[in-house]
This record gives structure tokens, sequence and C-alpha cells, in this order.
């Protein structure tokens, strides 16, 4: 298949990326930048210069000395309650464009730590009913405005910060599960057993990275913070190579895939986009684009292992597809 | 009447039960403490290797342990139900039967929160809750309503055990170790039967009957809403609460029924326990079957009525995979009842016991169903290959730690009616001191 193909665009994608999102920073917390730097001690210019884009379209040249890099220092838990100020993550998936290539899953296992069957990113095969056809559904954590989970929880250990991200501190969990059979979008999974990558030490603990994990607590999709923090995207969206997974700041009301920013509000009014199971009240921060005008057949999806594709058994059309004997 | 060696004669006639240990007892003893200790082991077992080794898994979070838990804590909360209004509508006949309602009050309410502790994935942080609450939590609102039940159980068990308490220090008949003279003169806090003693020990223990009417209801509606506040299909309803307050005293009256009919019939008490009270008793229970199968099949009902998609969902799982579980549970746990207990002709102390161990054994099993079956039907469909993650079953673990509940449970019970007689001597006495000035009253006409 065009897997090469693809990979070759992901990282040039991800160069165009680094520069794309370096300019939202720039440009919108710009104020915050100027700050800081006059916070910080006198930096002496490098010399170096750097070329940045601002969201206006204007190409801006600076000294290399004076982007931001974000604090690579650990977040502490007490730190990470706090959340990156002015920011409303968002998510879009356009599901138009998923064709189960599991990039997202594998990067997000790769980058936190996860076991083969554990995902905070789960690939769905969702058929609402015999008459339509089905599609891929990846499913992150929604990181409700109104989290189920969060009002359960009885100390506190999972809680929502001022940028809309939902995380799990778990030096305070104690694994009673109720914020899992609190969240309708089975969104969290728990450590069961033990495990020797939970005693490496070498790491401080960060709520924000989720590593190293702790026997007998809960864990899910933390939205990356340690890269946004970094001015990169999540891992899932940017490791999809169709750019399924747009990634933004609602207060910007801007969106990016890496390949192309766009207006959230824009794109969500353009393209139908709808939050999953909005009747439940919980007001997700994740927004799907329906799947239509696909650029990929569903079978397409198919090209993965068979333990994966037997996940998706009892779907009324993965019945009939291998009742006809095509997978 | 002679109320001195009135009591004499009844300490003596309880004095099998509270100092003679035969064989059987023992036997009796040593199986319970050796059904606890293997499921010690088996706590030994989860606590060193994780929870791994239950049956529990990322969809199915809570299994076996918590419907223990709601199981026994149900027990608690209709033992004080019907004790409370035993003594609210001083029911003539209730002497016999108060002790037994008590006993199984308080040791349910010790027993059933240990199952949830069970559940707890990381209990040496459990002083967290103490340490970081968060008043929103309904699991919050249960440790407040839990403990806050088990101080009222405690206090009202303690205050109608006080009078015995003194007639058993008071006895000189009775050979008892030292230590147990001690411990009853203790307990009996300078207790002299006196008029005015009597007077306020039995206002305090009215108004605690009353307290724990409502105490109960207050904590088992919110172990009702740790599910019905959640947004899951199968338990967020609003008839949860009334139902769990209703079947929990269906499973209540059934263990005090059977409960009846095993000490009657090992301390030969047929004297005090008459088929009357089993009658009686299998009358509540009869409403009570009603009720409980009211409940479920409006519940049921209203879900397969509307037919929204995700509890239809839920409807396919327990009418497909859970077939006859659901059948067991809820068709015969309340139908085979409701034939025993209807019919005049049928109607024995065993017949009654039977329909009884039915009851209970199907409300289990209705709680089991309540629980696992939607944790297995989430909005978002389980997709995965593993069995374990897809379907629920007990582990070995789960199963011994569970009897060792009961077991616990039975062996409590058991220490406690060596301490004091299971039949109430003061209320004994107090009724009959009652008959006499209702006698001398008429004679006096």
């Amino acid at each position: 298949m065009n897997n090469n193909d693809s990979e070759k665009r992901s990282t040039n994608r991800r160069k165009f990326l680094k520069l794309g999102l370096m300019s939202s920073v720039t440009a919108l917390a710009g104020t915050s930048l100027i700050s800081n730097f006059a916070s910080q001690e006198e930096k002496k210019p490098s010399g170096e210069k750097i070329r940045l884009l601002t969201p206006d379209g204007k190409i801006v040249e600076v000294d290399a000395t004076n982007i931001n890099k974000y604090p690579e220092a650990l977040i502490t838990p007490e730190e990470s309650r706090k959340g990156i100020p002015d920011r409303k993550f968002v998510m879009v998936i356009d599901l138009a464009r998923c064709k189960n290539a599991r990039k997202c899953v594998e990067t997000c296992q790769k980058a936190h730590q996860l076991d083969y069957n554990q995902e905070f990113m789960k690939i769905q095969l969702l058929q609402d009913n015999e008459n339509v056809s089905p599609h891929w559904f990846p499913k992150p954590c929604f990181h409700c405005d109104e989290p189920p989970c969060v009002t359960v929880c009885p100390t506190g250990a999972t809680f929502k910060r001022e940028d809309g991200i939902v995380l799990i501190d778990n030096q305070r969990c104690i694994g009673c599960k109720f914020c899992i059979t609190s969240c309708p979008y089975s969104a969290r999974i728990f450590n069961w057993g033990h495990n020797d990558k939970f005693e490496n030490k070498e790491i401080p603990y960060s709520p924000e990275t989720q590593i190293p994990a702790a026997e007998g607590t809960v864990m899910k999709c933390d939205f990356c913070p340690d890269m946004l923090r970094q001015g990169k995207l999540p891992h899932c969206a940017q490791s999809c190579p169709m750019g399924v997974i747009y990634f933004g700041d609602k207060n910007e009301d801007i969106v990016t895939n890496g390949e192309e920013t766009v207006s959230f509000t824009e794109l969500i009014n353009n393209r139908g986009g709808y939050r999953y199971l909005e009747h439940l009240g919980t007001k997700p921060n994740v927004y799907y684009l329906p799947a239509v005008n696909r650029q990929f057949p569903l079978e397409r999806g198919f090209d993965v292992d068979e333990d994966i594709i037997k996940r998706y058994d009892k779907v009324p059309y993965v019945k009939d597809l291998k009742a006809q004997g095509k997978i | 009447m002679d109320t001195n060696s009135r009591k004499r004669e009844l300490v003596k006639e309880f004095s099998p039960m509270l100092v003679k240990s035969s064989f059987l007892s023992s036997v009796w003893i040593l199986t319970l403490i050796a059904i606890i200790a293997v499921g010690l082991y088996a706590f030994y077992l989860q606590l060193t290797q994780g929870h791994e080794i239950t049956g529990m898994r990322d969809n199915v979070v809570w299994g076996v342990y918590i419907i223990n838990f709601i199981f026994f804590v149900g027990l608690s909360y209709s033992g004080a139900f019907i004790s409370g209004i035993l003594h609210f509508f001083k029911t003539p006949w209730k002497n016999s039967v108060t002790r037994i309602v008590e006993i199984m009050t308080i040791l349910s309410i010790i027993v059933g929160p240990i199952f949830i502790l069970l559940c707890i994935g990381r209990l040496d942080r459990l002083y967290y809750l103490f340490l970081y609450p968060r008043i929103q939590s309904p699991i919050t609102w249960d440790i407040i309503a839990i403990i806050t039940d088990i101080f009222g159980c405690f206090l009202y068990l303690y205050l109608t055990f006080i009078p015995d308490f003194a007639i058993l220090r008071d006895n000189t008949d009775l050979k008892l170790p030292n230590w147990r003279k001690k411990l009853y003169t203790f307990l009996a806090i300078n207790y002299q039967d006196t008029e005015s003693q009597r007077e306020r020990l039995h206002k305090i223990t009215s108004i605690m009957s009353k307290m724990i009417i409502a105490m109960a209801i207050v904590a088992y509606t919110v172990l009702a809403w740790i599910f019905s506040l959640t947004l899951q299909p199968g338990w967020n309803s609003t008839i949860f609460a009334p139902d769990f307050i209703f079947s929990g005293l269906y499973s209540g009256v059934g263990v005090i029924i059977i409960a009846m009919f095993i000490i009657r019939k090992y301390y030969k008490l047929e004297k005090y326990i008459i088929h009357s009270h089993f009658v009686m008793a299998g009358y509540v229970l009869l409403v009570l079957s009603l009720l409980f199968g009211y409940f479920t099949f409006s519940d049921y009902f209203a879900k397969w009525f509307s037919h929204k998609p995700a509890d239809i969902y839920l409807l396919n799982t327990l009418f497909g995979h859970y077939f006859w579980q659901f059948i067991l549970a809820n068709y015969i746990g309340v139908i085979v009842p409701l034939f025993f207990l209807s019919i005049k002709k049928i109607r024995t102390i065993k017949s009654i016991t039977f329909a009884a161990l039915i009851a209970v054994c199907g409300l289990w099993l209705n709680r089991y169903l309540v629980v696992v079956p939607t944790l297995e039907s989430p909005y978002i469909p389980i997709q995965d290959t593993r069995l374990e993650f897809m379907h629920y079953n007990a582990t070995w673990i789960e199963w011994s730690l569970s009897f060792a509940g009961i077991a616990a449970f039975i062996l409590f019970f058991l220490l406690i009616m060596r301490l004091v007689p299971v039949i109430s001597m003061s209320e004994i006495i107090q009724h009959e001191r009652h008959l006499e000035t209702k006698q001398d009253a008429s004679l006096k006409k």
C-alpha cells in the first residue's frame, strides 16, 4: 500500500506543522510571551534568525533566543491542575478520512508507554443500523465541559482544568473506579496488575504525561498537555497519515491537522460537525465531521492485524462480509 | 410477680445457649473459621498480586464485591427498618423476633462495607477519602451515610442489650468465667432496673428506633444513587432508590425468616418462636414479593416499551446472555414465594422458610443483573477480543471472599448469641409485667 508515501508526507507535514503552530503560539500568546521575556534574564541575541508566520499571514523574523521554549521541565501534579493559560483546547475528528490506519493508536501507546491492548484512543467500527454504512470512529477522551467522571471522584484525583483538559493525578487516585462507571464513553482504563514499568523512577511522575503509571489507578487520554506546552500537536493528531484529527484552540478559533490550519467554527458549521451522544449533556470538547464523501472505502480499514479485525465481529456489516468470505 | 425470681428462671432457661458448647457448635464454628481463613488467603493474594486475579476488567469494573455490598447493606437497612417499625407500633408478638432483627442489622452493616473496600484499587490510600474529601461525590455521601448508620445501629443495639446485660451481671447461678462477668458489669453501665431508669431507657430506645428508620432509608437511598446518578442506560432511573428500598426489605425479611427457622430448630425455641411468627413474617414477605415484582416489572417494562437503543441493547443482553439468570431472579424469585405464601393450606413453617430462601437467592441474583449486564452494555459497544474484558466471570478469589463474608456474618451471629440470649429476657419480663397490670386493672373493675 501507500504506507511509505503517507509516512513521507507525514514527516513533511510535521516540519510544516512546527512552523504553523509556532506561529499560532507567537500570535496568540504574544503578550504573554513578551512578559515572559521581560521576566527572564537578559539574553544575548544569537544572531540566528527564525521566520515565523503570524495568523494574519505576515512573516516575521525573530531572534532564535527570543522564542520561548516552553519548559520541558516537570509539571508537578500541583501545577498540572492549573492548565495552560488562556487556552480552550478542542479536537475535531473528520470521519470521512479515517481508514483505520491505527497510527494514532500506536503513537499514543508509545508516547504513554501503554501495553498492546491498552488504548487511550480506541477505533470503533460504528454502524447505527443495518441500512446505513458503518464508519471508523476514533474515540479519545472527550474532555467534557460537564465531566461526570470529575463530579463523582471522591478525592479530586481527576479534575477539569481551565484550558478544558480533564486529567488524572494517579498519586491521588484511590482506585474506586466510580469514574470509569460514570463515563458514558468508556474512555477510562484501569491498571489491574503489576508492571515493571510502574517502578521506573527515572522519570518523575506528571499527570500531564501519566508516566510512570501506577497499579490500581485509572488512566485515560490526556490531550498530551506536555506536547501542547511545547507548541506541538498531540501524538494522535501528529501521526495520522490522513489528517483526520484536527486540534486547536477554541479561544483562538483555530484548529489544525498539521496540513491545513482552519477556523474551528467554519469547519464545524460548513461540514455539519456534531458531538457524539450530545443528548447526554456532558458537553464534549471533541467534535466529529460526518463520514460523507469518504476518501477511502471502508474495506481499506481491514488491512490490520487479525485480532483487531476480530474486534468488529459483532457489527452487522462485518458479519455480512465474513459470510461472503471477503475477510 | 417476683421479678427477680422470674429473671433467674429465664437465665436458667436460656443458660444452655450461653455456656454450653456442644460438639456440633464447635464443628460449626471451626468450619466457619476455615471458610474465613480461605477468604483471608484470597484477600492476601489480591493485595499482593493486584486486582488482576479477580474477574473484574475495564468494562465490568465492579463485580461480585459490589453486589455483596448492596446485598448486605440492604439487609442492614431492612433490619433497622423492621426493628424500628416493631418498636414504633409496640407490636405484641415482637419479643421473640426483635433481637434476631437487631443482630442482623448490626452485623450486616459491618460485613457489607468490607466488600466495598475489596473493590478499591489502592487500599493504602483509603485515608485520602478524609484527607481530600469532595462533597459532591455520591461516594462521599455514602461514606457519611454508612458511618452514621453504623453508629446509630450500634447505639440502638446496645441500648436494647443493657437490661439483659444487667440481668446476666446480677445472676449468680450461671457459672461464667471471670472475664465474662466483668464484661457484663462493664456493659451494663450500672443499670439497676429501677422504675426511673427503665423509663429513661425506654424513651431513648424509642427515639433511636425512629432515628434508625430514617438513617437506614437515607443510607440505602444514597447507595442506590451511586448507580442511578450515573448516565449508564440500565442505572440512570428515578425508580432505582425506591426499588432498592423495597428489594432490600424483601431480602431482609427473607433472611430473618431463615434465621428464625435455624435458631428455633437449633436452640429448641419452639415455645418462643411460634408458627404465627412465621405466618406474620410470611404475610410481610408476600406483600414485599408483590412490590418487588411490581418495581422490577415497571422498570424493565418502561425500558422495553420506549425502546431507546441503549435500553434495548441492555434488554437484549439480559434476555440473551443472561436469560436463565433473569428468569431465576425475576420470575422464579417472585412467583415461587408468591405461590407458597398465598395459599393458606401449604403455609407451613417449612414452606415459608423455603419461600424465603428462594426470595433471598433470587434477590441476590437480581442485584447481579442490575450491576453486571449494565456494565457489559455501555453506550459505545465493547469492541474487544479479550474474553475477560467482554464478559465478567468472577474468579475463585471473589467467590471465596464472598463466602467468607457470609461465614463471618454467621460466626458473629453465633458469638453474639453466646453473649446474650437471642430472645430478649427483659422484654419478656416487661411484657409479662404489662399483662399483669392490665389484669389487675380489670380485676379492680
